[in-house]
């Protein structure tokens, strides 16, 4: 809601300046966004008066005018299309500036002397238009200062409302609450009714009164629609947003902003027949005022003749029935159109309009005979014409009940924190137009007041007096209360640990978006169900993500692109599949590692991360929160076929570990080798809580052991053998070798294990030792034909 | 016994000028061994008449004793010069970067969400979490916002279907905890949301924590309290903090919060919005089973990228989700 502070001030008049205005608005919950001169900052200018215009000799465009100042007459070069003799315009004399700083100075254009400027609307940044000079009434006082004139030291305020306050959508709403807050008296407009003086009475038919509960008609006979609008008007409009059409129009705009009451207006003759309420028939067209033509259906209202719509009830007027040069008589409408309705319809033409704005939040239902008459006064003023007398056809039934609210007085006391006397409740009520109509002796009853769509409930009217009497003059205390002592489940470990643990392995955290490019995610997860939005941002964001692969990968490009080559990050966060019984939510913890294993350094080894380094750290992670992961070979299609492990825990499949497939590394354009893993979070997270076990006080012994097997066999098989024959006594199990290569036979495959032995209650013989290892020895010559080496 | 000094003398002489450890054992051993020469002087005593014995015996150990003494002092010499020669053979350039590799770091919304549930969490609230994927029920209609309410078009929802969204606040959380336990509650529900909205100041995900507090008795002058107290807490300072009515349709009255955060051009102090709260709704309490003559309470709901933004003076919402390394690791 935009409009001039010097109007709000012909209603209500606080003894403030304009930024304490301004900041008096905000904090009562009209938040102005912005403050902007209604005009800029230019010095000099008057009503010039155009007395001869003559072609300039030197130049085909421009022309050599005479321009009164009211004292003098002084010759001026323009190359406006409009200026004439007999114009009035703005005129920037020599010594005076424009708001740029350009200072008018006598000047030779194309040889012809130039004393002063004349000037566009442009120019004087009272609106955009620099086609022409700015027009001024016939009756501007030539010579008088045009800052004076036309009171352009005014502001615009713009005020963001929220949806609630539907009632300051008019300057008449705003001033009601400024009056509240600065205890100045509100008056309200309240139009005398005009006369009738002639006896044709539209004939209206409302169909839909659920949708259209009150419409209120009459016909102006006999308008002259040449007549411009005047200057006040204009200005007034101006400054608020709002460009002067003609003068119907901009009376029904006027009005609009005065009170809150969308208005629209007719050529009488275009209608044919009466109007009719009614909602559309399926498949009906109807081309609007902005000249698009939008197909109907059924749940849209609208106003119609005897023979086809005319207007979308509440959103915009039609094409062929408005009101042009030619109009003789209008049909002048204001109706209360039901919010619910009405809600959303304008959204789905793709149209938003002021008049929709106001009705999608609420007009004030008992304003549409007011509004009526208060148009017809104007219109009888600038236009002329004879009104007829007033139609109204309205539904009480439907109308929105006249309700009241009773409020506690010990409840305001509650809920804001602090007791506010009777008198200043009652006070602050009665000035926001919230009539008492019943006194308690615990409270009130009030009214609720046919402009507020947001009072129901007494809370409703607690915040009223919370928001007038100041949120900060409210006192601040402690809240009170039991803490209860809760933690969660010990067993449960805190996401924390995780990131602190990865952050440590040298892992940088990422935050990347929950929706990815469905094209992508497909080569990366071809076989989870995805989900898509309907109405996604972009088309590389149009599904959500059912693993965080996608997000990671685009992330390390990212940094690829800027040179950027070992690149270590993890992301938690929750994955989306669909599943046979809904959607699957689930919490997912996802790593990906490349380029140079250590940075660059004078001492290690240079080696580029592989499988191992990604399992080593899943296994730190794991080590740190007491969990066993186990890992199988199985084909996953992002990953290396022989490079990749399906992860288990406490025998549940948890999550994938693996390198890139070559093919994708390369469909990603990514530099080099690239490992990543994904686990379900839950399932790491949720550990044990420990118990003591007593460990032994005899000597461990150690056995190393030196295999040749074949080269298929993984480490898995030969740990379970081990381990299997090792007895109860067997404390540790390492492999410290895996050798291929000279020496050893093609196929074939060096595995070296060590073996640790400790009993619980006495020391282990040399010979009871060699038999242990025996029989692991021959455990793993049967089972997995393995050969001993020497 | 005439030649006692002569041997001694020798003896001393001889350790005096011992260059190494092993010499100087040799010497031990050869004077004061079991056959060295001064043990064996002690052995020939035997050969003396008895009243010779003790003063010969006595002048003999004290020749041992110099000469054991000028052996342990020259031994500690050696070996101070010995461990001074292994010291400096040993030293490093302690300049040269150690061996070990680098740390990684959090984001930095992680870093802020952890400070926001510390503080927070100190005062009793639990952190709860809910679904992303929400229903129109949690999302908006248990929240006092039926099907065409204005307030929905303020939210720029994700839709999946009429019914199912991106929930666009984790005001869910706060009904479904609601709804799953009983009062009082003290909780704060961080995570992600989602807005169709993407340009300079909005990414279309983000994060935000909401916070919940419901008892006996909880005004809108509590609520102030808390809210001033996080600010304070979080940015560290004795900032002013004020109260601008505002609208959710969830709390009422409902405030949005702003912190005094510098100058305007013109000298006037600047505000910026940081937050929203109010008193929780009774239609809210009733949806969630809660009476709300019974019960009352407060909810508040921040972004935590805008304070991520302030805190460590950000200038470009983007950053937080393009993950550049450049960016992360200056958050560590």
């Amino acid at each position: 809601m935009k409009f001039s502070e010097q109007w709000l001030r012909t209603w209500v008049n606080p003894r403030m300046d304009s930024n304490e205005l301004v900041e008096a608005i905000t904090m009562a919950g009209l938040e102005v966004d912005d403050v902007d001169p209604v005009a800029g900052d230019f010095q000099g200018v008057i009503v010039g008066e155009v007395v001869w215009v003559g072609q300039h000799p030197g130049a085909d465009k421009l022309s050599l005018c005479r321009v009164s100042d009211g004292d003098s007459t002084q010759d001026v070069v323009c190359g406006a299309p409009n200026v004439r003799t007999g114009l009035k315009a703005p005129f920037a004399r020599v010594g005076g500036f424009l708001s740029d700083g350009q200072r008018i100075e006598r000047a030779q254009v194309r040889g012809a002397e130039s004393n002063g400027m004349l000037c566009s609307e442009a120019e004087l940044e009272l609106s955009e238009d620099g086609e022409g000079l700015m027009e001024l009434p016939e009756d501007a006082p030539t010579g008088a200062d045009l800052r004076e004139y036309l009171s352009l030291d005014d502001r615009s305020l713009d005020v963001d409302l929220t949806p609630n306050r539907s009632d300051c959508l008019s300057i008449r709403g705003v001033a009601r609450d400024l009056g509240a807050l600065t205890s100045q008296t509100f008056e309200d407009l309240e139009p005398e009714a005009v006369t009738p003086v002639h006896s044709e009475i539209p004939s209206i038919r409302v169909d839909a009164p659920q949708a259209c509960p009150r419409y209120v008609g009459r016909i102006i006979r006999q308008v002259d629609t040449s007549a411009p609008t005047p200057m006040w008007m204009r200005e007034r409009l101006r400054r608020s947003g709002i460009r002067s059409i003609d003068a119907v129009v901009d009376v029904t705009n006027y009005v609009m902003l005065e009170m809150g009451q969308p208005m629209h207006a007719f050529d009488r003759a275009r209608v044919r027949g009466g109007i009719v309420v009614r909602m559309a028939t399926e498949g009906e067209t109807l081309q609007l005022l902005d000249g698009q033509t939008l197909e109907l259906g059924t749940d849209n209202l609208v106003i119609a003749d005897h023979q086809r719509p005319l207007a979308l009830a509440g959103i915009m007027g039609g094409e062929e029935s408005g009101v042009n040069e030619d109009t003789r008589d209008i049909l002048l409408e204001s109706a209360f159109f039901d919010p619910v309705m009405l809600a959303g319809k304008a959204r789905a033409h793709g149209l938003h309009t002021d008049s929709s704005h106001r009705f999608e939040r609420g007009v004030d239902w008992d304003l549409q005979r007011a509004a009526t008459e208060r148009a017809t006064a104007l219109l009888l003023d600038i236009v002329g014409g004879e009104a007829g007398e007033v139609i109204e056809i309205a539904s009480t039934e439907h109308l929105p009940a006249s309700t009241s609210v009773y409020l506690r007085e010990a409840r305001v006391a509650e809920v804001l924190g602090m007791t506010i006397d009777r008198t200043t409740i009652e006070e602050i009520l009665s000035r926001l137009g919230l009539r008492i109509v019943r006194l308690h002796r615990d409270g009130w009853e009030v009214a609720v007041p046919s402009f507020r769509f947001d009072i129901a409930l007494e809370v409703d009217l607690i915040e009223e007096i919370g928001r007038i009497y100041g949120y900060n003059r409210l006192p601040v205390t402690e809240a009170e209360g039991r803490i209860t002592i809760s933690a969660g489940a010990e067993s449960v470990r805190p996401l924390s640990r995780v990131q602190d643990h990865l952050v440590a392995l040298d892992y940088q955290e990422a935050i990347t978006y929950s929706f990815v490019d469905p094209k992508l995610q497909q080569r990366i997860d071809p076989e989870a169900a995805s989900i898509e939005l309907a109405n996604p941002i972009s088309s590389d964001m149009a599904v959500m993500r059912t693993s965080l692969w996608p997000g990671l990968l685009q992330t390390l490009s990212h940094n690829e692109n800027r040179q950027q080559n070992r690149v270590r990050l993890f992301e938690t966060g929750l994955r989306f599949r669909r599943e046979a019984d809904g959607i699957a939510q689930e919490s997912m913890l996802a790593g990906l590692i490349t380029g140079p294993a250590t940075p660059e350094n004078w001492v290690n080894e240079t080696r580029n991360v592989d499988f191992y380094d990604a399992k080593g750290d899943l296994e730190s992670l794991a080590g740190m929160l007491g969990k066993t992961l186990e890992f199988e070979p199985a084909q996953h299609p992002a990953l290396h076929p022989g490079q990749s492990a399906r992860v288990s825990a406490d025998g549940k499949v948890v999550g994938w570990l693996g390198t890139l497939h070559p093919q994708l590394q390369k469909m990603l354009d990514l530099h080099g080798r690239v490992c990543l893993y994904e686990l379900s979070l839950e399932s790491v997270l949720n550990g044990y809580v420990p118990h003591f076990k007593v460990f032994s006080k005899f000597p461990e012994v150690r056995r190393d052991l030196a295999i040749l097997i074949g080269e298929e066999t993984g480490w898995a098989a030969v740990e379970a053998v081990a381990r299997k024959a090792a007895g109860d006594a067997l404390t540790g199990l390492r492999v410290f070798d895996v050798y291929q290569g000279q020496h050893i036979e093609k196929g074939q495959k060096s595995v070296a294990l060590s073996l640790y032995w400790q009993h619980p209650e006495r020391t282990l013989g040399d010979e009871e030792v060699q038999g242990l290892f025996d029989t692991v020895t021959q455990a793993l010559q049967n089972e997995l034909g393995a050969q001993l080496r020497s | 016994m005439e030649n006692l000094e002569a041997l001694r003398d020798e003896a001393l002489n001889a350790i005096s000028e011992a260059g190494d450890l092993k010499t100087l054992e040799q010497l031990r051993v050869d004077y004061l061994g079991k056959k060295g020469h001064l043990t064996q002087l002690l052995k020939g005593l035997g050969k003396l008449d008895p009243e010779e014995r003790p003063a010969a015996g006595q002048r003999i150990n004290e020749a041992k004793e110099r000469v054991q003494g000028a052996i342990n002092t020259r031994r500690e010499r050696l070996e101070a010069a010995a461990l001074d020669e292994q010291l400096a053979a040993e030293s490093v350039d302690v300049t040269l970067p150690g061996r070990g590799r680098e740390t990684g770091g959090l984001h930095p919304v992680t870093r802020t969400l952890r400070r926001i549930e510390e503080i927070f969490g100190g005062a009793g609230y639990r952190v709860e979490e809910g679904p992303e994927i929400e229903d129109d029920h949690h999302n908006f209609e248990a929240l006092n916002i039926p099907p065409h309410h204005p307030a929905r078009a303020m939210h720029d929802t994700f839709y999946f279907d009429p019914g199912t969204v991106l929930r666009t606040h984790t005001s869910p959380v706060q009904i479904r905890t609601m709804e799953n336990g009983e009062p009082p509650f003290r909780m704060i529900c961080p995570g992600r949301v989602y807005r169709c909205d993407s340009d300079l100041t909005h990414t279309p995900m983000f994060h935000q924590v909401e916070g919940l507090l419901v008892d006996r008795r909880a005004s809108f002058a509590d609520l102030k309290s808390t809210i001033e107290a996080f600010l304070r807490a979080f940015f560290e300072r004795d900032l002013a903090v004020r109260f601008r009515p505002s609208y959710f349709p969830f709390t009422e009255p409902s405030a949005e919060v702003d912190i005094e955060w510098g100058r305007e051009a013109d000298g006037s102090t600047k505000w910026l919005e940081v937050m929203g709260c109010g008193v929780v709704h009774p239609r809210v309490f009733e949806n969630c089973g809660v009476d709300p003559e019974e019960w009352s309470g407060f909810a508040f709901g921040l972004g935590v990228e805008r304070l991520a933004m302030l805190r460590y003076g950000v200038q470009d919402l983007r950053l937080f989700f393009e993950n550049d390394l450049r960016f992360l690791r200056q958050f560590r």
